[in-house]
């Protein structure tokens, strides 16, 4: 078995449509760091990633030195410690800190999971969930409204909050449209819309986004997989 | 050094997860004042407090509020920063430490939680081979984050060790009900040895309930979960 050569020493192993990989790509990029990406071929899992990742073998796992570490918002932490130059993606203070942990947890619970349930459902539990990611996203609606800057992060930086909601960007029209659901009505959610828009457009961000048409195909057939735990 | 009446814990004396910013506090040697909710007729504090999620625990500083119990302990860690530390201070084992962290609470939680409210014997052995497989995990990383020390974060108390030690009481009282072992010296004898370290430890022996409360408490909400969700006939 051919050995992957450590060229640089930090290593990300992920999947080219995954939103959790997206973030530490995110992370790295807007940080300066340089990297090896290793794609995975999911649903089939490599040894690499079994080997790294043995409790929930899954990606996002970044090795540094060597030595893996999964779960991506612990991943973003990881890089906010240990490259400690700006941007800076936690707030320094501790209230802003766990303010910032609040609000991503939150929304990977209530929002991202719960779209994720309603891209996979039909009928009254697809009703019930589109409204269930509708109210939780009114938090993140307000929020938004709260900070009064172009991103959770700042004025013109991207924070630790903005990178763990970044899947709404892009993800989101994704998941509605092979959910055939609408969830961010533009007059509903103004802030969010205008954040989308900021953050689709950052230089880093940018160029990093996976094609939408792709991205269509991949996640028809995850629906397809995954629909029958929905029934 | 801050003043009682500054630091406030919303919380209830059976929850794992209130236990949990207790300890933390106790740590720093930060004198806070412990208010006891009834969950049945939650506080204007807490509503106000926790609009999002309602619940406990939930600390005040000052008048800063701060939910979800994980991100409370490292809350106390950030401000109470000169006293002994709860997460490890490199960003590797910290990873580590939050990894597990996270872990206990996603996977291993709900599934420990689920033999309480089991219906059938093949459900409730089910979960229990999970919970023990996944306590065998937690073992090995033990061995991993203590590297022969007394506990997950080395001579002293750290997060792992408040993460997971606040479940212990619960464990104790489903396996009294069950009749079951959960955390036994033939497939985790280190994590047997670490919880009595651990119950020990005096940040912990105020705030730990006794098993006897717990699971006369455990019987009343046994009874009201089956009353609110009767088996499928």
């Amino acid at each position: 078995m051919a050995s992957k050569v450590v060229k640089k020493g930090v290593k990300l192993i992920g999947a080219w449509d995954s939103p959790f990989g997206k973030r530490v790509e995110w992370a790295l990029k807007l940080k300066g760091i340089d990297y090896d990406y290793v794609e995975e071929d999911l649903p089939k899992k490599s040894p690499l990633l079994l080997q790294l990742n043995p409790v929930y073998k899954k990606v996002p796992v970044l090795v540094h030195h060597q030595k893996p570490i999964a779960e991506s918002l612990i991943i973003l932490q990881y890089i906010d410690d240990t490259w400690k130059h700006n941007p800076n993606f936690l707030p320094l203070d501790p209230h802003g800190r766990a303010t910032a942990r609040f609000w991503a947890q939150f929304s990977d619970d209530k929002v991202l999971r719960t779209t994720m349930t309603a891209m996979c459902s039909e009928g009254e539990k697809k009703e019930e969930a589109v409204k269930s990611v509708r109210t939780a996203m009114e938090y993140i609606e307000g929020e938004l409204n709260k900070e009064g800057k172009k991103f959770f992060g700042g004025e013109d930086s991207i924070g630790y909050l903005d990178i763990a909601i970044g899947w709404i960007s892009h993800w989101l029209p994704v998941w509605e449209e092979v959910g055939s659901m609408t969830i961010l009505d533009p007059i509903k959610f103004p802030a969010i819309t205008a954040w989308t828009a900021n953050f689709t457009s950052h230089p880093v961000i940018k160029h990093s986004l996976p094609p939408h048409d792709k991205m269509l195909v991949s996640f028809h057939r995850l629906r397809k997989v995954l629909a029958p735990m929905f029934t | 050094m801050a003043e009682s009446s500054e630091v406030k814990v919303l919380g209830t004396w059976p929850s794992p997860f209130v236990m949990r910013a207790r300890i933390a506090l106790n740590i720093k040697q930060v004198n806070y004042a412990f208010l006891e909710e009834d969950l049945g007729a939650k506080s204007e504090l807490l509503l106000k407090s926790n609009p999002v999620h309602k619940k406990v625990p939930v600390l005040i500083n000052g008048d800063k509020p701060i939910c979800e119990s994980l991100i409370i302990v490292q809350y106390i860690d950030d401000v109470w920063s000169s006293a002994p530390s709860i997460l490890p201070s490199d960003p590797y084992d910290q990873a580590i430490a939050r990894f597990w962290a996270a872990y206990l609470d996603e996977k291993w939680f709900p599934a420990l939680k689920g033999i309480l409210f089991a219906e059938g014997e093949d459900a409730k052995k089910a979960l229990v081979d999970q919970v023990v497989e996944a306590l065998m995990l937690v073992e090995e990383a033990f061995g991993k984050c203590s590297k022969g020390k007394p506990f997950f974060g080395g001579d002293q108390i750290g997060y792992v060790d408040i993460a997971f030690g606040c479940f212990l009481g619960l464990i104790r009282v489903i396996e009294k009900f069950n009749d079951i072992k959960l955390l036994y010296q033939a497939k985790t004898p280190e994590l047997v040895k670490w919880a009595e370290r651990f119950c020990q430890h005096p940040a912990v022996n105020g705030v730990m309930p006794e098993t006897e409360e717990l699971a006369e408490l455990a019987k009343i909400l046994i009874v009201k979960m089956r009353a609110a969700n009767p088996p499928k006939s």
